[in-house]
């Protein structure tokens, strides 16, 4: 097969890989991208998306199994509903497949060449790619490692038979009677939750003192709230240590040290991802670790010329966002232009119930940092539109320089305060203080009056509390 | 309630004005009698100003290096009068206003409110701080380790102009920095530099203001430099048999007679020389179209201290023998260092000597010290292979790069009296026969 050689090889076709690709191609920078699977990686096929359409079935099958109920207060009455989870789970996958073709068109307008199959350097500026048509070569004069990440397995308990990871869960045809979730992050009790609202008896297994660890207790407490209202077993401090004799259980060591079988259809181990650093030839280049990740300069560089990594193979946090950016940088580096990472802010969120939103430092880090804060905390019980909604909990939270003024933080948990995330960025993108903040007129009713509020109330005006 | 102005005191010979070098208070300072209010400084001499009495601060007059004229205004200092006063209240009250508006344009613009012959004085484009915004002289600190506060427009701006906005000083709330603030540093021209990968870059710069000694070597040279058209001549001198007399002389020297250096002979053959040339011996007033010639040689030797450069002068020169002038020249180098030289030890000379001794080089381009017309420098004594028409010796040769005001000495004159020198150093006899 005839060698191909461009400017840009771009291994891994996730949100890093696609969005570095299309960004080269709009610059005009000769690109090749390849994709091992389908296009749009973790996040579009097996990550954020499926997740997010089979929470959203979740809720509204939720919804409606509350209006059944006689103890429904809005007044609204229907019959007892029943959920089809194979049909959630083809509804999903056509969403999927929208993506998909969605990312390849753009990827096609942006003059990128597409190679599908398994890639593997030979040399730095060589790789492999094994096609259904034979073995590519392509030669590069610049590759960006855009390989993602993977779910950690358990030695103990190894993928197979009941026991699955994240990817397996949003393709179940039924829902399990009974489910385990082995890692209380907020991947496990994303899926968790779901499965809870769609009708499985769920317990989460979680090794550490808290749920979602990288949050505050403050912030988890909403969660943890919501979770034993659906009827979540919730087992800090316990550790998982194997499959039961006969299979259909997972024996646990609980916190007092006792061993106990938890009775399971099926068991998710969501206990974090680790980034694909195997399979693709990493040995022959031998570059740079930094931990389990591929060492990485300011501008995405690694320790071989010529040859960038963006995305979870380079370390945390390992979301698309970042990834996305990191590879619309490296992109316009490929193209000459002068670029370093110099972002502030990389939100995070978890899409529980409620959410909870974290864009910078929180009260604790900022401190660790040596600032002395100034906090604001607006609770959504007293929001109008949190009130009509029906969900009440949760809040806004503001850290500032006391100094200053300066935000350095914005944390908040309550129902879809998710959409939240853009004004907490770009509030500390700006280098927003709270003035600004609470100078900014929120619409009302809106949920996001929450955040002028907590500005107000860290200036010691607030006015609606 | 009262005030108390306190002038620039007249700092005695003759001296029309003074740089403010150091203010040890503040407005709104207490102070107390004979406290030290400001350090002031003339051509030559640091003196401190006392306060005369106790009070408090109200305004300074003037900011450090500022030069000020002798008796004008250089702070206001309130003092307590008798209490229960009641038009002394009101007058307290309304007071502070009126004055505060008085006080600010003299700040702000210090030389307009001087008078015109203290303004030539200052450099006069070497001034940028003036036309500089007020706000770059208070910048909002910010530690080391903090990332500049600028939105991602600014900041992509920034990168693609090579800044590092570290650097940039954020005039905005909380130390914002804004495209203002960026427009500001690049008129200020700072050139981004290419670097080799791995090496990392440096892009602090300092600023320090030129006071006090720096300030006045540096109007002394622009002076010179910008006034006098030099030509510098060089030649070299074969020194073998006069540091052989030299160290004979060493060898034999009583113990109060100081330690012989090059110096001392060039000078003697200087003297000697001048007395031939006496236009290379003078100073040359060219406000005034005229050159005075002198009898006296009196010899400016530069010297470098820790303040930085001056020129203690060895005075009558002619009239010193030998031993004599090595025991002034000592001593006054000493003086010189010590900061204890006298005003007059420091100013008159009519020719000049430079020497960085072994630190001399090969070649100097001296700058004359004006309004003199000639300055010799002296080079490094390196041994070196010389032909003497049948074989390669090793001589000990020492250069002498002299300049000279091509306005008053001729390129022939200055090539005459360097090759009068250099024979008489080369046979250092010469140097002692009368007549």
């Amino acid at each position: 097969m005839k060698e191909i050689v461009c400017k840009l090889l771009v291994i891994g076709a996730g949100p890093g890989g696609y969005i570095c690709a299309i960004r080269a191609g709009q610059l005009g920078v000769d690109t090749v991208i390849v994709e091992a699977v389908k296009a749009g990686g973790t996040c579009l096929n097996i990550g954020c998306i499926p997740s997010k359409a089979l929470i959203h079935a979740a809720d509204e099958f939720d919804k409606v199994r509350h209006m059944s109920l006689a103890t429904d207060i809005l007044g609204i009455s229907v019959e007892q509903p029943k959920l089809d989870l194979a049909q959630t789970v083809r509804w999903k996958d056509g969403i999927v497949g929208r993506l998909n073709s969605g990312v390849l068109g753009l990827l096609r307008k942006a003059k990128v060449k597409i190679v599908h199959g398994p890639a593997r350097f030979r040399d730095g500026k060589t790789v492999e790619v094994e096609t259904e048509t034979g073995t590519q070569v392509i030669r590069a004069e610049t590759v960006v490692i855009a390989t993602g990440s993977e779910p950690v397995e358990l030695p103990f308990l190894p993928f197979g038979g009941p026991i699955i990871s994240s990817t397996e869960a949003l393709s179940l045809a039924t829902v399990p009677k009974r489910l385990v979730v082995v890692g209380g992050g907020y991947i496990g009790l994303e899926l968790g939750t779901a499965f809870a609202k769609m009708g499985a008896a769920v317990t989460v297994v979680e090794a550490t003192p808290q749920i979602l660890p990288q949050y505050d207790a403050e912030l988890v407490k909403p969660v943890a709230k919501r979770l034993a209202e659906l009827g979540v077993q919730v087992m800090t401090d316990t550790k998982a240590k194997g499959l039961s004799g006969q299979g259909d259980g997972l024996l646990i060591e609980t916190a007092d040290g006792k061993e106990q079988s938890l009775p399971a259809d099926r068991i998710l181990v969501t206990v974090g991802r680790k980034p694909r650093t195997e399979g693709w030839g990493l040995e022959e280049l031998d570059l740079d670790r930094s931990g389990r990740f591929i060492r990485v300069d300011d501008r995405c560089r690694t320790s071989m010329r010529g040859i960038h990594a963006i995305g979870d193979v380079t370390g945390e946090p390992m979301l698309a966002h970042r990834a996305m950016a990191q590879g619309e940088m490296v992109a316009e580096i490929v193209a000459g232009r002068k670029r370093s990472w110099d972002k502030r802010s990389i939100p995070a969120v978890c899409f529980t119930d409620p959410e909870i939103v974290s864009a910078g430092l929180s009260p604790d880090e900022a401190r660790a940092q040596g600032y002395e804060v100034r906090i604001g905390q607006f609770p959504f019980s007293a929001n109008g539109r949190a009130m009509t909604t029906q969900s009440e909990d949760g809040f806004v939270r503001v850290v500032a320089r006391a100094d200053t003024n300066l935000v350095l933080g914005l944390q908040a948990v309550g129902a879809g305060i998710s959409e939240l995330s853009s004004a907490f960025s770009l509030a500390l993108e700006m280098g927003a203080r709270l003035e600004d903040i609470a100078g900014t007129i929120h619409a009302h009713p809106t949920r996001s009056e929450g955040l002028q509020e907590a500005a107000l109330k860290a200036l010691g005006h607030a006015l609606h509390i | 309630m009262g005030e108390f102005v306190i002038k620039m005191p007249d700092v005695g010979e003759g001296v029309a004005e003074a740089e403010l070098v150091e203010w040890h208070v503040k407005p709104g300072d207490p102070v107390r009698e004979d406290m030290v209010l400001a350090a002031v400084m003339t051509d030559k001499a640091t003196v401190e100003i006392p306060s005369p009495v106790d009070g408090t601060v109200l305004w300074l007059g003037a900011e450090v290096g500022d030069t000020v004229a002798v008796k004008a205004p250089l702070l206001r200092i309130q003092i307590a009068g008798e209490s229960g006063q009641v038009t002394g209240d009101d007058e307290a009250a309304a007071e502070p206003a009126p004055k505060a508006e008085a006080v600010e344009p003299t700040r702000a613009e210090p030389v307009q409110q001087q008078p015109a012959q203290v303004r030539q004085n200052r450099a006069p484009p070497a001034e940028p701080a003036a036309a500089e915004p007020k706000h770059a002289e208070r910048p909002v600190p910010r530690e080391p380790a903090e990332r500049p506060l600028a939105s991602p427009a600014v900041r992509l701006r920034a990168q693609e102009a090579g800044i590092d906005l570290r650097q940039v000083t954020g005039t905005g709330p909380a130390g914002r920095i804004g495209h203002d603030d960026l427009d500001q540093f690049l008129a200020r021209g700072v050139q981004p530099a290419a670097v080799p990968a791995g090496l990392a870059r440096k892009t602090a710069t300092e600023e320090i203001k030129v006071t006090g000694m720096r300030r006045r070597i540096a109007e002394k040279m622009r002076l010179s430099a910008s006034r006098i058209p030099h030509i510098t001549y060089v030649e070299e001198v074969d020194v073998t048999d006069l540091e052989d007399l030299r160290t004979t002389m060493n060898n034999g020297r009583k113990p109060d007679q100081a330690k012989l250096t090059i110096l001392p002979f060039l000078m003697r053959a200087m003297v000697r020389t001048l007395a031939e040339q006496p236009d290379v011996n003078a100073t040359f007033d060219d406000d005034a179209g005229i050159v005075t010639r002198y009898g006296a040689v009196h010899i400016g030797i530069a010297t470098q201290t820790p303040a930085g450069l001056i020129v203690p002068v060895v005075r009558h020169a002619e009239a010193r023998s030998i031993w004599d002038s090595a025991t002034e020249l000592t001593r006054l180098a000493e003086a010189a260092r010590n900061g204890t030289a006298a005003r007059e030890e420091l100013s008159g000379s009519t020719i000049t000597i430079t020497s960085l001794g072994a630190l001399g080089g090969i070649v100097t381009t001296p700058i004359i010290n004006h309004p003199e017309v000639a300055i010799v420098g002296v080079n490094k004594i390196a041994t070196r292979p010389v032909w003497d028409g049948t074989q390669f010796i090793p001589r000990k040769i020492m250069n002498l790069s002299s300049s000279f005001d091509h306005r008053i000495v001729d390129g022939w004159n200055a090539a005459i009296f360097v090759q009068r020198i250099k024979t008489l150093l080369e046979t250092p006899a010469l140097i002692f026969i009368e007549g």
